[in-house]
This record gives C-alpha cells, sequence and structure tokens, in this order.
C-alpha cells in the first residue's frame, strides 16, 4: 500500500487560496517611496562591436535620472558562474566575463547596453529610443557546429574559440567502450536534437534595487527560485556588498521552472543604481523582453550508439553531444550537460560500459541554463529513443527489451559515477501497463483507423537523479557553492510554529506539504504551523528550490530541526511531569510518562519554555527554537515508466495525444494531491517540448519566435487527461522522509513516450520514419511521412 | 505605447470627419492595432474609435435577401446571429478565443487584411459586397493583397453583405502557435456556381482556387477534387510550414470542406 503521508494526505494548497483570489504578493506587486524606473536598451543585432553609445540627448528627456552603460561598471564585477568544467584534457573551461552592460561587443539579441533609469517607465522608454548607437555588425554565430570549425567568428575575442569545454565520461572507460561497440553484434545509431526551449513562467522577472542611505543596507527584491543564492553570488561576485548589509527578498514568484534560479545582470544594476542614484529603482520585463533575456533551456545535438548483444543484451552506449551555452554562462550552464546529464546515461538499465563526451559551445544566442529537468530529460530522451530503434531494428518488443537490461540488484552502482539506491523497475512498469490499458490498445488503434487515423503506442522508462546534492561530491565535480538546506523551527509560546526554510516556493505547495510533516511528527494540526521562506533577512541560509529538492533536502534539514525541538521539549516535560525525560514519549501532542496516564499537553510545554516559573533552568535555556542544516549523502533517484497514444492525422500530419499514463515510483509520498499536480505539469511541459515548443534563430541571430504568435505554448486542449499512479514506492534509503521529489519527472518522462508513440503510429502504417525532431509539428510530420 | 489622443464619434459622419485628421487612425475592436501599439509599432496621433456608432452595429436581412452584417458588428455577434448562414456563424465563432470574438469586429477583420485572418476568406468565397462610406466594394474587387485592400484612405467599412449560399463551409488547419489560419478554405455552393477561397496559404492574402471552382460547379462532390493540386509557388513558407506543405493543406482543406458542406 502506498505510504501517503500526514494527518489530511491530500489537504487543499493553502497557498493558492491567495493566488486564485488576487491578494498574493508578487515582486510587481511591491512599489516603494520615491521609486523609479528602469528600462534596458538592448542589443537588436546577434554580434557586434559597440563603438558609441550616445546617450547626451537622451538624458535630457523628461523624467531621466540617469543614463548607465558598460562605462559606468569598469571596476565592478561581472556575473559569475557557479560551476567549473574539467576538459577531457585536464584544462579547465573557457569562462568568458560577463559584464552587467555591454562593454565592447555585444553578443546577442537582447544584450544589455544601457539602461535608463526615470522617474517613470514611459519616460523610460522614450529615453532609450533616443539613444543612439553606432554598432558595428559582426557576422554572428549560431550554429554550434560550424562555431567550432576553424575560421569561425569568436564570440569571445579573448578566448581561444567558441570551445567552452571538451568533457569525457567517464575518461578511463574510452577506449572499452570503443572496443565494445566494435565487437558488438548489433550497433544502433541515432542522431536527433533536443530543442532549445523557452521556460515562460506565467509571471516575468521583476527587480527592485534599494539603498538605505543612513544604514548603508542594500536591499534586492527579485522574482527568485533560490534568494540566498542571489545574496551570495552578487554580494561577493559582482557588486562587493558583503551578506550583511545585503537583503534579498523573493516574495510570491509565480513559476520559475529553473530560469529563475540564475543570478541575472538586471538583479545586480538595480541593486547598483539603487545606491547610486539613493532611490528605489525599479525594472518588470516584458513578456517580449523574457523571450530575448530569460535563460533558455536545452539545445543539444546528440549522436548516440548503443551496442546490443544479439540477445538484446546492452553491451555499451556512447554519445557525443554538442551543448549550447548561449553567449554568455548562465549561473549553473557548464553543470547542465555534464553532471546532469552523463551521470543519467545508465538509465534503468545494466548496461556494462558508458562513455559520454560533451562539447559546449558559445553562440550568439540567449544563454543557456537549467530548465525542467536540466540535463536528465536530454539524457533520458536519447537512450529511450535508440532503445525504441533498436528494438525495432533487431525485431524485439520495446517492452521486453527494457525489462531483459533492467537492474534488478541495490544499491547498484553504475559506469557513470552514481550509486542507486533503491527502485523497481519491473513494479513501474508493470503499474504503467495496468493504468494505461495496454492489452486495449490494439482495438483502440482499430477504432482510430476506422476514421481513416493512424494511432500509435510510445513507452518509455525514466530515471533520475534528485534531491541534488552532497556537497563534498559537487565539490569534487566543479561546483562553486554547497547544496545542503536549512531550516529553522521556532516554536512560539501558545504552540504555533513557524518553520523558515531556505526552500523557496514557487508553485511547488511547501506551505502546504512542509506543515503536514511537522504536523505529524508532533501529534498538532497542521495549521498551528506556518512556513516562511524567500527572505533572506529571516531565513538561514540556503540554497534554495530546484531539482527536485525541496521535501527530500529541505524537508529533511526541517525533521532535524524539528526532532532536536522535540528533544528540548520532552526534557520541559520531564520537569514538568517530575520524570526522567527518557521516559517521556510524544503522541498526538501530548507528552507523557511511558506505562502511565500521566501526561503534560504541548501547548503547556512551549508555554513553559517562554515563561519558564517552573523549569530546569540549570539544565536548559528557554525558548523553543532550533536550527538545522542538512547535507545529504546521496543523490535520490525517482524512476517510473510512461506510456502515450497518439493519432497521426495521414492527410496533415497532425498529432493528438489520444491517451497518457505515468507510473512514478518517488519513494514517500506526503500529499498526493500536490504530487499529481506537479506530474501534470511536468507531463504538460513535456508535450509541449514534444510537439509544440522550440526557439527558433535566423542565420543572423534573430529569434523567430520572440512571441506567443510563433512559440506555441502548449494550452489545456492539447492535453489529455492523464493517468497517473504514485503507489509503486521504494523509499529513498538515506533521508529521514524516504522521499525522492517529483517535480522533473513529467517533464524527463514524456517527451521520449510521445516521439516512440509517433515514429511507431508511421511504422505501422508501413512507411519508414525513424525519427523525426522535435518538436513535432504537423509540418514535419507531413514532411517525414513524404521525404 | 506611446501617447495618443481618442475620439469616440457616434455617427459616421463625426467618424469620417475625425479621420481626417493628422495621424488619426481608426479603431475597431483593436484586436491587431492594441497590440501593435504596446509594442510601440505604430505612432497614431489619434485613435478614432468605431464601437460607439449604432448604424454600423447588428446583423439583418436586406429585400434582396442578403445577410446584412454591420461593420462594427463582432465576431461574438456573428457567432450568435447569423444562424441563417451558419458556415459564416461558425467561422465567427471560430476565430480567436472569447476575449478576441468578443472585441474583434468583421470590418477591422477586413480592413486589416491579415493574411491568415479567417474573414476574408468568407468574404471572398461568399462574393460579398463590402459596404463603406462612401460605396460598395465586390469581395472579388477589395482584397489587393497582404495587408493591403481598396479601402482609401479614412474610408469605413459600414456593412458587409453576404448572399446566402445553398451550402458553405469552411476549414482552418491551425497554425500551433497563434492558432491562425496556417491554411483556411472557405467553400460556398450558389446556383451561379461554387466560390473557393483561400486564406492562410498565399504571399498575396487571400485568393480564389478557380480551378477547384470549375470542378465543383460541374460536380459539387470530394471525387471532383481528385488529381487536383495547388503549385507551391507564391505560397508563403515559413518555420511553421513550407510552401509545398500549404499547398498540399489547401487541397486538402478544400476536400474536407466540400465533405462537410455536404
Amino acid at each position: 500500500m502506498p505510504n501517503d503521508i500526514g494527518h489530511s494526505a491530500s489537504s487543499k494548497r493553502r497557498e493558492d487560496v491567495r493566488f486564485l483570489t488576487g491578494v498574493g504578493n508578487y515582486t510587481d506587486d511591491i512599489d516603494l517611496h520615491r521609486q523609479s524606473h528602469v528600462v534596458f536598451l538592448r542589443s537588436q543585432v546577434a554580434h557586434g562591436r559597440l563603438k558609441a553609445v550616445e546617450t547626451t540627448a537622451a538624458a535630457a528627456m523628461p523624467g531621466v535620472l540617469r543614463i548607465f552603460t558598460g562605462a559606468d561598471f569598469e571596476g565592478v564585477g561581472g556575473i559569475p558562474t557557479g560551476w567549473q568544467i574539467t576538459s577531457r584534457d585536464g584544462e579547465v573551461m573557457q569562462e568568458p566575463g560577463h559584464p552587467v552592460l555591454a562593454q565592447g561587443k555585444v553578443r546577442f539579441v537582447g544584450d544589455m547596453i544601457a539602461a535608463v533609469v526615470a522617474e517613470t517607465e514611459d519616460q523610460a522608454r522614450d529615453a532609450a529610443e533616443a539613444i543612439e548607437l553606432d554598432i558595428e555588425e559582426l557576422p554572428a554565430v549560431i550554429d554550434m557546429k560550424a562555431a567550432l570549425a576553424e575560421g569561425s567568428p569568436k564570440v569571445h575575442d579573448d578566448l581561444t574559440g567558441n570551445l567552452c569545454y571538451d568533457w569525457g565520461f567517464v575518461e578511463d572507460n574510452r577506449d572499452a567502450v570503443d572496443a565494445a561497440i566494435k565487437a558488438a553484434d548489433h550497433v544502433t545509431t541515432l542522431e536527433l536534437v533536443n530543442n532549445r526551449l523557452v521556460a515562460n513562467p506565467m509571471e516575468p522577472r521583476v527587480a527592485i534595487g534599494d539603498f538605505a542611505p543612513g544604514t548603508g543596507d542594500s536591499t534586492l527584491y527579485t522574482t527568485s527560485q533560490n534568494p540566498h543564492l542571489i545574496r551570495l553570488l552578487m554580494g561577493a561576485f559582482v557588486l562587493g556588498i558583503p551578506e550583511h548589509k545585503l537583503r534579498v527578498v523573493a516574495p510570491d514568484v509565480g513559476g520559475g521552472f529553473g530560469t529563475k534560479i540564475f543570478h541575472y545582470a538586471e538583479e545586480a544594476f538595480c541593486t547598483f543604481a539603487a545606491k547610486a542614484l539613493k532611490r528605489p529603482v525599479k525594472w518588470t520585463s516584458t513578456r517580449s523582453e523574457a523571450f530575448i533575456s530569460d535563460a533558455h533551456g536545452r539545445d543539444h545535438v546528440t549522436k548516440i550508439e548503443l551496442a546490443l548483444s544479439k540477445e538484446g543484451d546492452f553491451l555499451a552506449v556512447r554519445t557525443d553531444t554538442h551543448a549550447n551555452m548561449g553567449a554568455y554562462l548562465s549561473t549553473f550552464a557548464p553543470a547542465v550537460p555534464t553532471w546532469l546529464h552523463g551521470i543519467l546515461m545508465a538509465g534503468n538499465y545494466k548496461t556494462p560500459l558508458i562513455y559520454v563526451n560533451v562539447k559546449a559551445v558559445f553562440t550568439n544566442t540567449v544563454p543557456v541554463d537549467a530548465y525542467r529537468g536540466a540535463g536528465r530529460p536530454e539524457a533520458t530522451f536519447q537512450l529511450e529513443r535508440v532503445i525504441d530503434k533498436a528494438a525495432r531494428e533487431m525485431g524485439f518488443d520495446p517492452i521486453e527489451l527494457r525489462r531483459r537490461n533492467f537492474i534488478h540488484d541495490f544499491p547498484y552502482a553504475t559506469p557513470v559515477a552514481v550509486e542507486y539506491d533503491t527502485g523497481d523497475y519491473d513494479a513501474t512498469l508493470d503499474k504503467l501497463l495496468e493504468i494505461s490499458d495496454h492489452a486495449g490498445f490494439e482495438a483502440r488503434r482499430d477504432a482510430s483507423a476506422k476514421k481513416g487515423l493512424l494511432r500509435g503506442l510510445g513507452i518509455n522508462c525514466y530515471i533520475e537523479a534528485c534531491g541534488i546534492a552532497p556537497s563534498n561530491l559537487v565539490g569534487q565535480l566543479g561546483a562553486r557553492a554547497g547544496l545542503y538546506e536549512s531550516a529553522t523551527v521556532r516554536v512560539n509560546a501558545t504552540g504555533g510554529l513557524v518553520v523558515m526554510t531556505g526552500s523557496h516556493s514557487h508553485g511547488q505547495g511547501h506551505e502546504t506539504a512542509f506543515p503536514q510533516v511537522i504536523a505529524k511528527m508532533i501529534g498538532i494540526d497542521e495549521n498551528m504551523i506556518e512556513i516562511v521562506h524567500g527572505d533572506t533577512a529571516n531565513a538561514p541560509m540556503g540554497m534554495g528550490t530546484y531539482g527536485s529538492r525541496s521535501l527530500a533536502v529541505g524537508g529533511s534539514a526541517m525533521v532535524r530541526a524539528t526532532e532536536k525541538i522535540i528533544a528540548k521539549a520532552k526534557k520541559i516535560a520531564a520537569h514538568l511531569l517530575e520524570a526522567s525525560d527518557a521516559d517521556i514519549e510524544l503522541k498526538d501532542g501530548q507528552f507523557s510518562i511511558v506505562g502511565t496516564d500521566k501526561s503534560v499537553a504541548w501547548g503547556e510545554v512551549t508555554l513553559a519554555a517562554y515563561v519558564p516559573h517552573n523549569y530546569p533552568l540549570d539544565d536548559i535555556e528557554p525558548g523553543l527554537e532550533e536550527t538545522a542544516f542538512y547535507d545529504p549523502t546521496n543523490f535520490t533517484y525517482p524512476a517510473g515508466a510512461y506510456s502515450c497514444e497518439v493519432e497521426v492525422d495521414p492527410d496533415t500530419g497532425r498529432v493528438t495525444i489520444e491517451r497518457f499514463a505515468a507510473a512514478d515510483d518517488f519513494g514517500n509520498v506526503i500529499n498526493p494531491m500536490i504530487v499529481e499536480g506537479q506530474v501534470h505539469g511536468g507531463i504538460g511541459q513535456g508535450i509541449g517540448q514534444a510537439l509544440l515548443e522550440g526557439a527558433v534563430y535566423d542565420d543572423n541571430g534573430q529569434l523567430l519566435t520572440g512571441s506567443y504568435m510563433d512559440y506555441a505554448m502548449p494550452r489545456a486542449d492539447d492535453l489529455p487527461f492523464f493517468q497517473v499512479d504514485h503507489s509503486c514506492q521504494t523509499p529513498c534509503t538515506h533521508n529521514p522522509l524516504g522521499v525522492k521529489g517529483c517535480g522533473e519527472a513529467g517533464a524527463i518522462g514524456s517527451p521520449p513516450a510521445v516521439v516512440n508513440a509517433v515514429v511507431d503510429a508511421l511504422q505501422r502504417a508501413g512507411l519508414d520514419v525513424t525519427h523525426i525532431d522535435m518538436p513535432l509539428s504537423p509540418a514535419r510530420v507531413w514532411s517525414a511521412m513524404n521525404s | 505605447m506611446y501617447s495618443f489622443e481618442i475620439e469616440r464619434p457616434a455617427t459616421i459622419a463625426e467618424a469620417v470627419a475625425a479621420l481626417k485628421g493628422e495621424d488619426a487612425q481608426a479603431l475597431g475592436g483593436g484586436q491587431t492595432l492594441i497590440p501593435t501599439l504596446k509594442q510601440r509599432l505604430a505612432m497614431p496621433g489619434v485613435l478614432v474609435s468605431l464601437a460607439g456608432i449604432d448604424a454600423i452595429n447588428g446583423i439583418s436581412r436586406n429585400g434582396a435577401g442578403e445577410f446584412c452584417i454591420g461593420g462594427g458588428s463582432t465576431h461574438a455577434a456573428v457567432a450568435g446571429g447569423a444562424g441563417a448562414y451558419p458556415a459564416l456563424a461558425a467561422l465567427a465563432g471560430g476565430i480567436g478565443d472569447p476575449a478576441v470574438r468578443n472585441r474583434g469586429t468583421i470590418g477591422g477583420s477586413l480592413a486589416n487584411n491579415d493574411p491568415s485572418a479567417c474573414y476574408p476568406a468568407a468574404a471572398l468565397g461568399s462574393g460579398a459586397t463590402i459596404v463603406t462610406n462612401a460605396r460598395e466594394i465586390a469581395a472579388d474587387d477589395f482584397f489587393q493583397g497582404m495587408f493591403t485592400t481598396a479601402l482609401d484612405e479614412g474610408e469605413i467599412i459600414t456593412e458587409v453583405r453576404f448572399a446566402v449560399p445553398e451550402v458553405a463551409n469552411y476549414q482552418k488547419f491551425e497554425q500551433p502557435a497563434s492558432r491562425f489560419a496556417l491554411v483556411g478554405v472557405f467553400v460556398a455552393k450558389y446556383a451561379s456556381g461554387v466560390r473557393v477561397a483561400v486564406t492562410g496559404a498565399s504571399e498575396e492574402g487571400v485568393f480564389r482556387w478557380a480551378e477547384a471552382e470549375a470542378a465543383l460547379s460541374a460536380d459539387f462532390s470530394a471525387a471532383a477534387l481528385d488529381g487536383l493540386t495547388m503549385s507551391a509557388a507564391g505560397m508563403i513558407g515559413d518555420l511553421h510550414g513550407t510552401a509545398e506543405y500549404r499547398a498540399h493543406l489547401v487541397a486538402v482543406m478544400t476536400r474536407r470542406a466540400v465533405q462537410a458542406a455536404g
């Protein structure tokens, strides 16, 4: 039976009341006294030499307070990168400077040239248009392979070329993998593109810088998934503000999907300018601006080879990937195609030999960084696509081929440096076949055929590494930060609790799920517990929310802090009951002496802690507040199996998703409804990637998909009802909650299921189509069918 | 958005006078113009809103049996009020989303002549008459290429008259992002013959497919279209579909429109 934790497991999300009734507090809702507004003048060319930025006339326009250019940031730090990758040859990656405002060159459409601060946004916009630019346009570097060719223009003149790094993993396995592929009975090869995506959170980015001349304190309000990380990066590396003089607040945030992890130049600008002008400076991104300034996701070009024995055993996997970095290195960009991608190439399978080569490339495009799943969808997509292709080439049932190669014995050390603690891949696959009514497919296919439509079935498995991550391990891998999480649990005198956590909720439902955990530990109503997050002034140093880590890491910190609270409370209860604290048990909010009916209530103990008249003051301090930092000992490994049934209209190439099922193993589950919602959202984005979304540049570096007129976001009617299940539970063995994380699974598991299904439909119709690159738009499918 | 003045005339005469002002621009439902203004891609000095002119609102039949739709009628009004011309009502009900349909107007759509808009297909496919404050213009003369019409500066569409066909149907294949017509085909069968109008596909905007009209006028059935193909020459090619794909879709959508019209 599933172990769904909590007093009322599917508690409704308490935060939704304020979100849905329009009384949330988003960054753009904040307006400060004497606030000014900034509009950024952004480059309209992808690559050019900045010869002159003439601001005199613009600066004289009504309402303009000051115009900043790159020259104002000489001597100020650049936007830093949080991860350093070492190439195969032992050299560290090439790491270009990233000034707050462009200096010398512009490197992508959207690069910031100047910033106009004015009394109103309209005045700032008027003046920005009046700035005269003299830009010598240079040839743009857009295609990754062309960028690496001899003689290609360089995005950064001071680097040796456009190669950021050439990463081999595991380099020691390279020769053995080559030999195994050469000797194998069968090798299946697939070349594919993992399409570039724009994250499109509902709330665009906003930043407000504030400065208090009286104290010299700076405050930044920003749309961030990790305010402490922004404080550290911006304070230490860009502006030189010590953390005790800098507060970063990320209030309600309307979706992040990764793109709000990173430290952006707009944040540094607003903080810097507020101090320079001694006035608050606010920036609100327009939607058009978001398309050319929010970090994009994915954008890999990959060749994968899978070697098999004639019986169908996986012998070796070799991959060759080009990963687009864009024009500058965003905060975690170097880690995404490497450590978040290479370590997943074993998938759910006991392939003994794996070699992953990744070349990261600079181009004149928006920087690329983590987007929901971050590296893991790219790994899963190529692996599950090549397995499907191999099954077809060799005449195996794609389900049985996967089963044959499943890992069964845990813990399992993969050849790509991670150890899966637990899992049961047969269980999730069996559950998938049940909930998707796999047996009924042929009848449904007949029904589709009667309508003149081609029905196909796609199945795939996935595994991901979440609960990011053990600090000592990621330090060895090049991370420039620790990846622990923190929590302070403050019990008030009357028994209510406030939990201050470094985890940040921007749609995940922490304010509902986290209290369920503590409520169960103490035995009190979850409504007595409040979650506070998003403000460096009141939460302990924490690393924020991404990588499906909040409950696994942040929740574990909260459990550890609560355990300290309970231990101290037991001492207080023991004193009140005149017993030994070893004899005290806590159940249903009552402390009692084991084996007796003598007890004292939670509220009496908490009151005693703050009104310590009858209290063991010689032994313990008054008050009831504890902090814990939790550093995980391993990643967590959510896994599962997904299936998709599509209909393809042979006349138009249009694909519709008729059925979609997901069987996930997330370990223990706290709030099943929230988990289901996370999976639904992830699948929505995965289907978006598979069928609809794609950021496309032309050869000159102009973004052709710069608005919703051309960038196809999934809408409700693009999606079917989902069958989702999380009842297969192999709890994580190394965190106190036994949880694995559920935020990214849907986005990881769904794209290969969709593409496998479309290829299946075409193959069943007798068409020799082995692959179509995402998004599978009607035009692309029709073209594949008719080429 | 740049700042501008707004005028709200109550009569056509007042509107015509207001449009004589410097940098004046007519505002229908604003579904194209307002986003353009927000992007600072247009800088009119005066917007002349046509929304308050009662004389160009409403749907009626005239003595000739024609369906007469006021130029200021919203898509929602036509979708709900054109029951006697079901294909037209269905087309109007399939434009955009409810917010667009409750603001956008038939006059605004025809005057803009977006190459992917639905209404031009209905007007050309029905051989409609576009009535302005100054004259009557046959649909065949009205559409003059992408975003180009026979309208003079300051001329206002007051009414669009449709002869109701025996049968008709509109088939739209949507562009995945904008959901405008990647290709839309309007087929209408009149006693005098069949008209086939295509939107979304051509670099010249909405056009009539003469070969299909001839075949369907002789035999109004899908089979009559067998072997008929549209040339890709002059078709739009972009990231949503090549010229060849659009040309192919014209034939597919025409066939489906004939089948659906019955």
